[in-house]
């Protein structure tokens, strides 16, 4: 996606989505995964190349739960917690990580190593409870298991 | 390409096939790759490059939770199914097979009710063609009702063809999908728009994922054929964000077919033309409502619109738009292909065709089942290897917006009207099997919670309803309640019903009045003793 981007500056938008008002979530997609996380300087850039009040572009991001406002840590960490996952207790694995690292769901620990979120069923129910680990679904026995390998000294995430 | 190049393309491609020898396919669904598929035909694309052997990753072959699966066939006999595949067994498996035997080492039994109890129609080509490669799907009849339908036949016949065959909307709500495909043909719009719902958002429900990443030319080709019939030119796939691998085939796949010119423009020599685009949601249930999905193609929040106007009437950019769930859009090319009066005669008269179920919870086996409408429930339960770790409690149907269906009612069939009279829905197809462990009050706060999570906050009735009904379940499970708070509950719940503006706050006291309706005595239970009788709910619970 991003060798289509033309304009240096920054660089947000492709040729073919500027100026176009329903290029927006695309957009956002686009911004967050080059930058991690949508900041404010970034909601304003794509509010003025797509020509959108910076309120609606605000609005947007801030409906949909995939968008980040906020930076995320080292490693991300999500649970799901789909009907499945949660009859097979993602519930008990997530207050275990909340506490393990004294942070709770949705927030970065502070040396910014680890960020814990949850996710509403990844549809992969076959191998419940499920964690996504740096965009890499885990199954595991166990959730202790799983516990253990975040704990672990991480391999570097796959480079897309 | 046209229709007569498709054809012989076909012809060159399937005879090319039947004289490959062994055939071997390696699961490439999600739950495989997670459990390490990707491993193990890589393993098997390496060692048995140089042998009489043509190996693909395909896509979802059902069974789920025995992942990674393998598949191996030989000549017309019936293919062998290998589960929990590592590198290395998989290779000892089909070099056994090559040396003409075959091994009992994690093989699946030819009966296994899993496998061989199914109706697959929408999954036909599911597990047995590589999603990544147009040819594979051409072999297998890919495109065929597509050149028919642009060379033989007139957009009010295709209409007719599909009503005829009694087709419902696999979304949930279970309309008739030709009635819907006429409104929008008939609509006085020069520009119309076509739009496959594939935002999956029910917790449980993994059907659509499974067709767009094992069959996404199925899909593109079924929205071609509505694009036809009702006279759209454009197309948007709204695919979950959580989706990412479904983005990505379908993407590959519109790209391959555009280039061959089976979408795209003047479609196999034709006049009409059709472009489709895919359109990433960005996790918000309800945009699985059709007014909010509309809104969320367009850049803007997922919120839902009033209706009427409906879609068909007016949709994006205010254009009549026909949208229809991704399963439904599958079961096109079988209908076209061998008629109407086939498709109804599978199933139930009122209720034609297969649906496909995507069962888990405390099931033996978790994946994805296609049978005729009219099955029953104890059926699909026996065919997934029934209940684990208790006895069957309750199977929940429709996600969020559905309900739990007790044991008593367990020899059900499996159609859109029994489902609604046990105060369920038959919602997409996820179906959850709880065992007697399970504390009902809990599933139905879980839901509750859900739903104030995913509300959009538009209506209030869905806005706080949704949120003080979590409240009040919190109660209940966390011991502190007492019985006046069930009536007020009650009362709260059937007030989101009729009050709330779109499916998401009408439906999402489906679970808390159908778990009342048949486990009222385990809400009881939690308020008179003050603690949980399965002993899940925890006393420190509450919100």
């Amino acid at each position: 996606m991003n060798s289509r981007q033309t304009d240096n500056r920054p660089g947000l938008l492709s040729q073919r989505q500027r100026h176009r008002s329903d290029a927006l979530i695309e957009a956002l997609h686009t911004a967050q995964e080059k930058h991690g996380h949508l900041s404010v300087e970034i909601l304003g850039q794509l509010a003025e190349q797509l020509q959108l009040p910076p309120s609606l572009v605000y609005g947007v991001a801030s409906f949909y739960h995939a968008f980040r406002l906020l930076p995320r840590g080292e490693h991300h960490c999500t649970v799901c917690t789909g009907t499945s996952c949660h009859l097979l207790g993602s519930t008990a694995l997530l207050q275990k990580l909340e506490s393990n690292f004294g942070i709770h769901c949705g927030e970065t620990s502070a040396d910014g190593s680890l960020s814990l979120d949850s996710v509403r069923c990844l549809g992969v129910c076959g191998m419940a409870p499920l964690v996504v680990l740096d965009g890499q679904i885990i199954t595991a026995d166990s959730a202790s298991e799983m516990i253990q390998k975040i704990f672990l000294p991480l391999e570097p995430p796959p480079t897309p | 390409m046209n229709c007569d190049e498709l054809h012989d393309r076909r012809l060159f491609l399937q005879k090319e096939l039947s004289t490959s020898g062994l055939k071997v396919s390696v699961c490439m669904g999600s739950p495989c790759i997670a459990a390490g598929a990707e491993a193990v035909l890589d393993a098997l694309q390496r060692g048995l490059g140089d042998l009489a052997v043509q190996v693909i990753g395909s896509g979802c072959m059902g069974p789920c939770s025995r992942g990674p699966l393998l598949r191996i066939e030989q000549g017309s006999g019936a293919p062998v199914y290998y589960e929990k595949m590592a590198p290395d067994t998989a290779l000892l498996a089909v070099q056994a097979h090559l040396n003409g035997g075959k091994t009992d080492c994690n093989v699946l039994p030819a009966e296994l009710p899993f496998i061989a109890g199914q109706q697959r129609i929408v999954l036909g080509n599911c597990g047995n063609c590589d999603p990544e490669s147009l040819d594979s799907t051409l072999a297998n009849n890919g495109y065929a009702a597509l050149a028919r339908v642009t060379g033989e036949m007139k957009p009010e016949e295709v209409c007719h063809e599909i009503s005829a065959s009694g087709l419902r909307g696999r979304g949930g709500a279970g309309y008739s999908t030709g009635v819907k495909w006429d409104l929008v043909r008939t609509a006085r719009n020069k520009r119309k728009y076509v739009v496959a719902n594939g935002d999956e958002g029910d917790p449980g429900a993994f059907m659509d994922r499974t067709l767009m990443e094992s069959d996404p030319h199925r899909m593109l080709e079924g929205m071609a054929i509505a694009g036809y019939a009702v006279g759209a030119q454009r197309g948007f796939v709204y695919v979950r964000g959580e989706y990412p691998l479904a983005a990505k085939r379908l993407r590959r796949a519109i790209s391959e077919a555009e280039k061959a010119g089976l979408l795209g423009r003047r479609i196999l020599g034709s006049a009409f033309s059709f472009r489709i685009q895919v359109r990433i949601g960005a996790g918000a249930f309800v945009c699985g409502e059709e007014t909010a999905l509309m809104a969320s193609i367009m850049g803007r929040r997922g919120q839902p619109l009033i209706r009427p106007p409906y879609p068909a009437q007016r949709g994006l950019w205010g254009k009549s738009t026909l949208i229809n769930n991704v399963e439904t859009f599958g079961c096109i090319a079988p209908i076209i292909l061998k008629g109407a009066a086939w498709f109804s005669s599978i199933g139930t008269p009122g209720n034609s065709g297969t649906k496909v179920f995507s069962i888990s919870g405390d099931i033996a086996t978790v994946g994805v089942l296609e049978v005729p409408l009219g099955t029953t429930l104890r059926e699909l339960v026996e065919m997934a290897g029934g209940v684990t770790g208790g006895k069957f409690k309750a199977a929940q149907t429709g996600g969020a917006s559905g309900g739990c269906i007790p044991a008593s009612h367990l020899d059900t069939p499996v159609d859109y009207e029994s489902l609604t009279a046990l105060g369920s829905i038959m919602g997409s197809g996820g179906l959850i099997v709880m065992n007697d462990q399970r504390c009902m009050p809990d599933v139905a706060r879980f839901f509750m919670r859900f739903c104030q999570d995913e509300s959009c906050g538009k209506c209030a009735p869905c806005r706080t309803g949704t949120q003080q009904a979590a409240k009040l379940l919190a109660r209940i499970t966390s011991g502190g309640a007492e019985l006046k708070d069930l009536e007020q509950l009650e009362e709260l719940c059937l007030l989101m019903q009729v009050s709330s503006l779109c499916g998401l706050g009408m439906a999402a006291p489906n679970p808390v009045l159908s778990t009342l309706r048949w486990f009222r005595n385990e809400y009881e239970e939690h308020i008179r003793s003050g603690r949980c009788p399965s002993g899940v709910c925890s006393n420190e619970d509450a919100l």
